[in-house]
């Protein structure tokens, strides 16, 4: 039995949805942004399975991925910054505490 | 049932479970950690598809920095932190009505997509692997490789001037 491209397509939707719905409802800024990374990791599922099972299959995909992985890093470390300087200017790593533009 | 089968089978059952299970901890550390899971059993999933390369990558940048990153985030932060969501129920109500409805469009769409076999299937394994990626990104791709290690200068550099402490300018 051979898995077939929708199987990986499947884990990956699962994997996205969840990110999802990790990122819209969580509170704490370190989960929401652990849950970004969720989503881009279905992304980058997919990106994979299709340079396997894809019409013209190739290493493009897989280079995709990694390009993805490093803005993905690079994405962690600002988001990171950003929190830990607020954190000591608000005391709260909470999002819906963050809302000195509203006021 | 193939060897393939029963791989993905249960390399499958840890990235969702653990996925799931992120979500429904309370504790900051554990999400961490049950995170390190699914970001472990997506590289199994890269080494099944036959990207070893990416597989590597991926257990190294994923489960190695950026997970021990958010660790050190949290414990910089308030390490003992619960999460018990936004409190704003018709809030959540609305979100995972949404991620339902986005579900099953995409899970329609997969559905009845009608997936073409590859045109060519055996040319694949004529060369090693991480050889093949590297020739591909030291040639076609070379300009972007550039354009990405600019961009983790300026992420480098701006992630430190945004977390020094601010006021001690000597």
């Amino acid at each position: 039995m051979m898995v077939s491209i929708s199987s990986y397509l499947m884990v990956a939707l699962i994997l996205f949805c969840v990110g999802l719905y990790g990122a819209l409802t969580k509170r704490n800024a370190v989960i929401v942004l652990i849950s970004i990374e969720l989503m881009l990791n279905a992304v980058n599922i997919n990106l994979v399975a299709f340079s396997k099972f894809g019409l013209h299959p190739g290493v493009t995909g897989q280079i995709f991925t990694l390009f993805t992985m490093t803005v993905a890093a690079a994405e962690v470390a600002v988001g990171l910054a950003i929190l830990i300087a607020l954190y000591r200017n608000k005391e709260t790593v909470n999002v819906d505490e963050m809302d000195q533009m509203k006021r | 049932m193939s060897g393939e089968f029963i791989a993905f089978f249960i390399l499958s059952l840890l990235t969702i479970g653990g996925a799931v299970f992120m979500i429904s901890f309370t504790r900051v550390v554990h999400m961490v950690i049950s995170l390190g899971i699914t970001f472990i059993s997506i590289a199994g999933h890269f080494v099944l598809l036959g990207a070893e390369f990416v597989g590597v990558s991926q257990i190294l940048v994923y489960s190695g920095a950026i997970s021990i990153l958010m660790l050190f985030g949290i414990m910089l932060t308030k390490h003992d932190a619960n999460d018990e969501g936004t409190g704003n129920t018709w809030k959540n109500r609305f979100v995972l009505v949404f991620v339902a409805a986005l579900f099953g469009l995409l899970f329609w769409g997969i559905q009845n997509a009608p997936w073409q076999a590859p045109a060519q299937q055996a040319a694949e394994q004529s060369m090693n692997n991480a050889k093949e990626i590297g020739i591909e990104v030291f040639t076609k791709y070379v300009i972007p490789f550039e354009l990405l290690s600019v961009l983790l200068l300026v992420c480098l550099v701006g992630a430190i001037i945004m977390a020094k402490k601010e006021g001690d300018q000597q």
